[in-house]
Protein backbone atom coordinates (compact mmCIF):
# COMPACT_ATOMS: atom_id res chain seq x y z
CA UNK A 1 0.00 0.00 0.00
CA UNK A 2 2.58 2.57 1.03
CA UNK A 3 4.82 1.31 -1.91
CA UNK A 4 2.49 3.37 -4.20
CA UNK A 5 1.62 5.64 -2.24
CA UNK A 6 4.58 8.01 -3.46
CA UNK A 7 4.55 7.11 -6.89
CA UNK A 8 0.77 7.88 -6.87
CA UNK A 9 0.75 11.05 -5.56
CA UNK A 10 3.41 11.82 -8.14
CA UNK A 11 0.90 10.63 -10.91
CA UNK A 12 -1.93 12.56 -9.27
CA UNK A 13 -0.03 16.18 -8.70
CA UNK A 14 0.84 15.95 -12.81
CA UNK A 15 -2.79 14.48 -13.60
CA UNK A 16 -4.56 17.65 -11.61
CA UNK A 17 -2.27 20.02 -12.88
CA UNK A 18 -2.71 19.15 -15.97
CA UNK A 19 -6.33 18.73 -16.23
CA UNK A 20 -6.18 22.58 -14.80
CA UNK A 21 -4.06 23.42 -18.18
CA UNK A 22 -1.22 24.21 -16.23
CA UNK A 23 2.80 23.63 -17.26
CA UNK A 24 3.26 20.28 -15.28
CA UNK A 25 6.78 19.71 -16.16
CA UNK A 26 8.03 23.75 -15.98
CA UNK A 27 6.75 24.07 -12.85
CA UNK A 28 8.37 21.10 -11.76
CA UNK A 29 11.97 22.15 -12.99
CA UNK A 30 11.07 25.45 -10.97
CA UNK A 31 10.45 23.86 -7.60
CA UNK A 32 13.48 21.45 -8.02
CA UNK A 33 15.55 24.11 -8.79
CA UNK A 34 14.42 25.77 -5.63
CA UNK A 35 15.38 22.84 -3.56
CA UNK A 36 18.61 23.28 -4.94
CA UNK A 37 18.88 26.97 -3.43
CA UNK A 38 17.43 25.07 -0.31
CA UNK A 39 20.26 22.31 -0.41
CA UNK A 40 23.04 25.25 -1.10
CA UNK A 41 21.62 27.06 1.86
CA UNK A 42 21.80 24.24 4.70
CA UNK A 43 24.93 22.62 2.92
CA UNK A 44 27.65 25.34 5.15
CA UNK A 45 25.34 24.53 8.27
CA UNK A 46 25.65 20.41 7.59
CA UNK A 47 29.34 20.95 7.29
CA UNK A 48 30.24 22.58 10.70
CA UNK A 49 27.54 20.70 12.61
CA UNK A 50 28.70 17.24 11.06
CA UNK A 51 32.12 18.23 12.09
CA UNK A 52 30.67 19.26 16.20
CA UNK A 53 29.26 15.91 16.01
CA UNK A 54 31.87 13.50 14.62
CA UNK A 55 34.03 15.24 17.34
CA UNK A 56 31.47 14.69 20.24
CA UNK A 57 31.01 10.65 18.71
CA UNK A 58 34.61 10.24 18.37
CA UNK A 59 35.71 11.73 21.92
CA UNK A 60 32.78 9.43 23.47
CA UNK A 61 31.04 12.72 24.80
CA UNK A 62 27.87 11.25 22.87
CA UNK A 63 28.02 7.89 25.15
CA UNK A 64 28.66 9.43 28.03
CA UNK A 65 25.39 11.75 27.42
CA UNK A 66 23.51 8.40 26.85
CA UNK A 67 25.08 6.81 29.41
CA UNK A 68 24.37 9.84 32.23
CA UNK A 69 20.77 10.29 30.62
CA UNK A 70 19.76 6.46 30.07
CA UNK A 71 17.55 5.76 33.25
CA UNK A 72 15.37 8.97 32.23
CA UNK A 73 14.84 7.79 28.72
CA UNK A 74 14.93 3.84 29.73
CA UNK A 75 11.69 5.33 32.04
CA UNK A 76 9.80 6.23 29.03
CA UNK A 77 10.63 3.65 26.94
CA UNK A 78 12.64 5.95 24.86
CA UNK A 79 16.14 4.24 23.34
CA UNK A 80 19.10 6.35 25.19
CA UNK A 81 21.07 6.38 22.22
CA UNK A 82 19.16 9.14 21.01
CA UNK A 83 19.40 11.57 23.85
CA UNK A 84 21.42 14.05 21.91
CA UNK A 85 19.09 14.41 19.17
CA UNK A 86 16.46 15.27 21.45
CA UNK A 87 18.23 17.94 23.10
CA UNK A 88 18.96 19.74 19.58
CA UNK A 89 15.93 18.86 17.93
CA UNK A 90 13.54 21.61 19.33
CA UNK A 91 16.70 24.10 18.92
CA UNK A 92 18.12 23.66 15.38
CA UNK A 93 16.87 21.86 12.31
CA UNK A 94 19.95 21.17 10.38
CA UNK A 95 22.09 20.36 14.00
CA UNK A 96 18.83 17.59 14.56
CA UNK A 97 19.45 16.44 10.96
CA UNK A 98 23.35 15.64 11.34
CA UNK A 99 22.52 14.30 14.70
CA UNK A 100 20.23 11.97 12.86
CA UNK A 101 22.62 11.23 9.88
CA UNK A 102 25.42 10.25 12.72
CA UNK A 103 22.85 8.31 14.53
CA UNK A 104 21.60 5.95 11.54
CA UNK A 105 25.43 5.80 10.56
CA UNK A 106 26.76 4.61 13.61
CA UNK A 107 23.88 2.09 14.46
CA UNK A 108 22.32 1.20 11.13
CA UNK A 109 19.23 2.93 9.31
CA UNK A 110 17.30 0.03 9.16
CA UNK A 111 17.92 -0.62 13.16
CA UNK A 112 15.13 0.07 15.80
CA UNK A 113 17.26 3.29 16.91
CA UNK A 114 17.82 4.00 13.21
CA UNK A 115 13.86 4.09 12.46
CA UNK A 116 13.06 5.74 15.68
CA UNK A 117 15.54 8.76 14.91
CA UNK A 118 14.02 9.13 11.71
CA UNK A 119 10.25 8.71 12.93
CA UNK A 120 11.49 11.88 15.42
CA UNK A 121 12.97 13.96 12.75
CA UNK A 122 10.10 13.41 10.94
CA UNK A 123 6.94 13.83 13.29
CA UNK A 124 8.96 16.73 15.20
CA UNK A 125 9.69 20.54 14.68
CA UNK A 126 12.36 22.91 15.69
CA UNK A 127 9.90 24.05 18.48
CA UNK A 128 12.08 27.25 19.78
CA UNK A 129 13.33 28.47 16.68
CA UNK A 130 8.97 28.39 15.10
CA UNK A 131 8.11 30.05 18.45
CA UNK A 132 10.87 32.56 18.44
CA UNK A 133 9.97 33.67 14.18
CA UNK A 134 6.16 33.81 14.51
CA UNK A 135 6.40 35.65 18.03
CA UNK A 136 8.97 38.08 17.14
CA UNK A 137 7.41 38.88 14.37
CA UNK A 138 3.97 39.72 15.98
CA UNK A 139 5.78 41.80 18.84
CA UNK A 140 4.57 38.82 21.71
CA UNK A 141 6.60 39.34 24.44
CA UNK A 142 4.71 37.59 27.51
CA UNK A 143 4.33 33.77 25.37
CA UNK A 144 1.68 32.47 28.74
CA UNK A 145 1.59 28.51 28.23
CA UNK A 146 2.56 28.42 24.53
CA UNK A 147 6.00 26.84 25.37
CA UNK A 148 5.19 24.00 27.90
CA UNK A 149 1.91 22.75 25.55
CA UNK A 150 4.79 22.78 22.63
CA UNK A 151 6.91 20.65 24.76
CA UNK A 152 4.46 18.40 25.76
CA UNK A 153 3.66 17.62 22.21
CA UNK A 154 7.23 17.16 21.46
CA UNK A 155 7.40 14.67 24.41
CA UNK A 156 4.78 13.14 23.32
CA UNK A 157 6.08 13.09 19.62
CA UNK A 158 9.86 11.28 21.05
CA UNK A 159 7.76 8.70 23.56
CA UNK A 160 5.59 8.01 20.46
CA UNK A 161 8.66 7.68 18.04
CA UNK A 162 9.98 5.08 20.14
CA UNK A 163 6.91 3.28 20.14
CA UNK A 164 5.84 3.38 16.76
CA UNK A 165 9.53 1.97 15.62
CA UNK A 166 8.45 -1.17 17.25
CA UNK A 167 5.20 -1.65 16.57
CA UNK A 168 4.30 0.40 13.41
CA UNK A 169 7.08 0.40 10.70
CA UNK B 1 24.28 33.58 18.71
CA UNK B 2 22.81 30.69 19.98
CA UNK B 3 24.23 28.73 17.47
CA UNK B 4 27.80 30.16 18.14
CA UNK B 5 27.13 28.76 21.78
CA UNK B 6 26.22 25.78 20.76
CA UNK B 7 29.01 24.82 18.55
CA UNK B 8 31.80 26.33 20.68
CA UNK B 9 30.24 24.44 23.57
CA UNK B 10 30.17 20.88 21.53
CA UNK B 11 33.82 21.22 20.37
CA UNK B 12 34.65 22.31 24.65
CA UNK B 13 32.67 18.77 25.13
CA UNK B 14 34.23 16.73 23.08
CA UNK B 15 38.25 18.16 24.07
CA UNK B 16 37.49 17.52 27.49
CA UNK B 17 36.28 13.86 27.01
CA UNK B 18 38.77 13.08 24.93
CA UNK B 19 41.11 13.99 27.62
CA UNK B 20 39.41 12.18 29.91
CA UNK B 21 39.06 9.57 27.51
CA UNK B 22 42.58 9.24 25.83
CA UNK B 23 40.89 9.71 22.50
CA UNK B 24 42.93 12.22 21.26
CA UNK B 25 43.92 10.84 18.09
CA UNK B 26 40.16 9.98 17.09
CA UNK B 27 39.21 13.62 17.74
CA UNK B 28 41.78 14.51 15.33
CA UNK B 29 40.37 12.48 12.82
CA UNK B 30 37.00 13.75 13.61
CA UNK B 31 37.40 16.58 12.40
CA UNK B 32 38.19 16.31 8.10
CA UNK B 33 35.86 13.12 8.42
CA UNK B 34 33.20 15.25 10.14
CA UNK B 35 33.68 17.83 7.41
CA UNK B 36 33.71 15.93 4.81
CA UNK B 37 30.40 13.37 5.94
CA UNK B 38 28.51 16.68 5.67
CA UNK B 39 29.47 17.57 1.91
CA UNK B 40 28.74 13.93 1.13
CA UNK B 41 25.19 13.74 3.49
CA UNK B 42 23.96 17.13 1.36
CA UNK B 43 24.85 15.58 -2.13
CA UNK B 44 23.35 12.43 -1.41
CA UNK B 45 20.34 13.49 -0.44
CA UNK B 46 20.30 16.31 -3.16
CA UNK B 47 17.95 14.29 -5.51
CA UNK B 48 15.33 13.76 -3.12
CA UNK B 49 15.60 17.49 -1.76
CA UNK B 50 15.00 18.74 -5.21
CA UNK B 51 12.30 16.14 -6.70
CA UNK B 52 10.03 17.12 -3.44
CA UNK B 53 10.74 20.52 -3.94
CA UNK B 54 9.23 20.05 -7.18
CA UNK B 55 6.49 17.61 -6.24
CA UNK B 56 5.56 19.97 -3.39
CA UNK B 57 5.44 23.19 -5.84
CA UNK B 58 3.60 20.97 -8.04
CA UNK B 59 0.84 19.99 -6.00
CA UNK B 60 0.35 23.29 -4.73
CA UNK B 61 -0.23 24.28 -8.26
CA UNK B 62 -2.89 21.64 -8.98
CA UNK B 63 -5.17 22.83 -6.25
CA UNK B 64 -3.94 20.26 -3.71
CA UNK B 65 -3.96 22.97 -0.92
CA UNK B 66 -7.05 24.14 -1.70
CA UNK B 67 -9.07 21.44 -1.55
CA UNK B 68 -7.48 20.29 1.70
CA UNK B 69 -7.84 23.97 2.73
CA UNK B 70 -11.64 23.31 2.08
CA UNK B 71 -11.72 19.78 3.87
CA UNK B 72 -10.37 21.26 6.56
CA UNK B 73 -12.67 24.35 7.19
CA UNK B 74 -14.76 22.84 9.51
CA UNK B 75 -11.93 21.65 11.85
CA UNK B 76 -9.98 25.14 12.04
CA UNK B 77 -13.36 26.98 12.67
CA UNK B 78 -13.38 25.15 15.66
CA UNK B 79 -10.06 25.80 16.67
CA UNK B 80 -9.38 29.05 15.79
CA UNK B 81 -13.05 31.13 16.34
CA UNK B 82 -11.54 34.70 14.44
CA UNK B 83 -12.01 32.79 11.25
CA UNK B 84 -15.41 32.67 10.90
CA UNK B 85 -15.44 36.82 11.42
CA UNK B 86 -11.94 37.50 9.66
CA UNK B 87 -11.59 35.81 5.66
CA UNK B 88 -8.01 36.77 5.60
CA UNK B 89 -7.32 35.26 9.04
CA UNK B 90 -8.78 31.58 7.68
CA UNK B 91 -6.98 32.37 4.08
CA UNK B 92 -3.71 32.62 5.83
CA UNK B 93 -3.76 29.79 8.50
CA UNK B 94 -5.33 27.40 6.32
CA UNK B 95 -2.58 28.17 3.79
CA UNK B 96 -0.35 28.27 6.77
CA UNK B 97 -1.40 24.29 7.64
CA UNK B 98 -2.02 23.04 4.32
CA UNK B 99 1.68 24.27 2.95
CA UNK B 100 3.20 22.34 6.03
CA UNK B 101 0.93 19.60 5.27
CA UNK B 102 2.66 19.17 1.59
CA UNK B 103 5.61 19.89 3.45
CA UNK B 104 6.17 23.21 2.03
CA UNK B 105 8.22 24.87 4.98
CA UNK B 106 9.51 27.99 2.95
CA UNK B 107 5.48 28.57 1.87
CA UNK B 108 3.92 28.25 5.17
CA UNK B 109 6.34 30.06 7.52
CA UNK B 110 5.13 33.86 6.00
CA UNK B 111 1.63 32.61 6.03
CA UNK B 112 1.89 31.86 9.40
CA UNK B 113 3.50 35.00 10.70
CA UNK B 114 0.88 36.70 8.87
CA UNK B 115 -1.83 34.52 10.45
CA UNK B 116 -0.36 35.36 14.18
CA UNK B 117 -0.16 39.23 13.38
CA UNK B 118 -4.02 39.17 12.27
CA UNK B 119 -4.85 37.14 15.98
CA UNK B 120 -3.18 40.09 18.03
CA UNK B 121 -5.65 41.09 20.66
CA UNK B 122 -6.08 44.94 20.33
CA UNK B 123 -6.29 45.03 24.61
CA UNK B 124 -2.97 43.20 25.07
CA UNK B 125 -1.00 43.83 21.64
CA UNK B 126 2.15 41.86 23.68
CA UNK B 127 -0.12 39.31 24.84
CA UNK B 128 -0.19 35.60 23.45
CA UNK B 129 -3.79 34.90 23.02
CA UNK B 130 -5.30 30.87 22.89
CA UNK B 131 -5.44 30.67 19.56
CA UNK B 132 -1.99 31.48 18.81
CA UNK B 133 -0.87 29.16 21.46
CA UNK B 134 -2.88 26.18 19.35
CA UNK B 135 -1.16 27.68 15.79
CA UNK B 136 2.20 27.03 17.54
CA UNK B 137 1.34 24.00 18.76
CA UNK B 138 -0.20 22.86 15.23
CA UNK B 139 2.97 23.91 13.46
CA UNK B 140 5.56 22.54 16.00
CA UNK B 141 3.62 18.83 15.85
CA UNK B 142 5.07 18.89 11.89
CA UNK B 143 1.84 17.34 10.46
CA UNK B 144 3.41 16.41 7.24
CA UNK B 145 1.95 14.18 4.38
CA UNK B 146 5.47 12.88 3.02
CA UNK B 147 8.34 13.69 5.61
CA UNK B 148 10.80 14.50 2.24
CA UNK B 149 13.86 15.53 4.52
CA UNK B 150 13.61 12.18 6.85
CA UNK B 151 13.17 10.05 3.59
CA UNK B 152 16.23 11.75 1.54
CA UNK B 153 18.42 11.15 4.57
CA UNK B 154 17.38 7.18 4.84
CA UNK B 155 17.13 7.16 1.01
CA UNK B 156 21.18 8.81 1.17
CA UNK B 157 22.12 6.10 3.91
CA UNK B 158 21.10 3.26 1.86
CA UNK B 159 17.67 2.20 3.18
CA UNK B 160 16.22 0.30 0.52
CA UNK B 161 12.68 1.60 1.92
CA UNK B 162 12.89 4.84 3.32
CA UNK B 163 9.25 5.85 2.95
CA UNK B 164 7.81 2.98 5.29
CA UNK B 165 8.37 5.04 8.18
CA UNK B 166 5.16 7.05 6.94
CA UNK B 167 2.36 5.47 8.87
CA UNK B 168 4.42 5.76 11.88
CA UNK B 169 5.19 9.32 11.31
CA UNK B 170 1.50 9.88 10.66
CA UNK B 171 0.65 8.47 13.99
CA UNK B 172 2.67 10.23 15.91
CA UNK B 173 2.70 13.15 14.67
CA UNK B 174 -1.39 14.00 15.02
CA UNK B 175 -1.29 12.29 18.40
CA UNK B 176 1.69 15.03 19.42
CA UNK B 177 -0.63 17.62 18.13
CA UNK B 178 -3.55 16.36 19.50
CA UNK B 179 -2.18 16.10 23.19
CA UNK B 180 -0.54 19.20 22.62
CA UNK B 181 -4.03 21.02 21.77
CA UNK B 182 -5.09 19.28 24.78
CA UNK B 183 -2.79 20.61 26.90
CA UNK B 184 -2.96 23.81 25.66
CA UNK B 185 -6.98 23.39 25.99
CA UNK B 186 -6.59 23.15 30.02
CA UNK B 187 -3.62 25.40 30.42
CA UNK B 188 -6.02 28.00 28.61
CA UNK B 189 -8.70 27.41 30.98
CA UNK B 190 -6.31 26.97 34.12
CA UNK B 191 -5.42 30.62 32.99
CA UNK B 192 -8.78 31.71 32.80
CA UNK B 193 -10.08 30.27 36.21
CA UNK B 194 -6.95 30.24 38.23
Amino acid sequence: MVDYLVPLLLFAACAAALHKKENAYDIMLGGAAEGLHLLRSILPALVLLLTAVSMLRQSGAVEAISRFLSPLFSFWGIPPETAILLLIRPISGSAALAVGADLMAEYGVDSTIGRTVAIMLGSTETTFYTISVYFAAAGIQKTRYCIPAALIADMTGFVLSALTARFLV
Amino acid sequence: MLMSYIFAGMVLLSIIFAVITGQGAALAAAVPQGAQAGITLAISMAGSICLWSGAGRLMEKAGFTDRLAKLLSPLLGRLFPGTKTDKALARDLSGNICANFLGLGNAATPMGIRATQRMIDPQQPTLATDQMCRLIVLNTASIQLIPSTVAALRASMGCPTPFDILPAVWVTSFCSAGLGLLAAYFFGRLAKHG
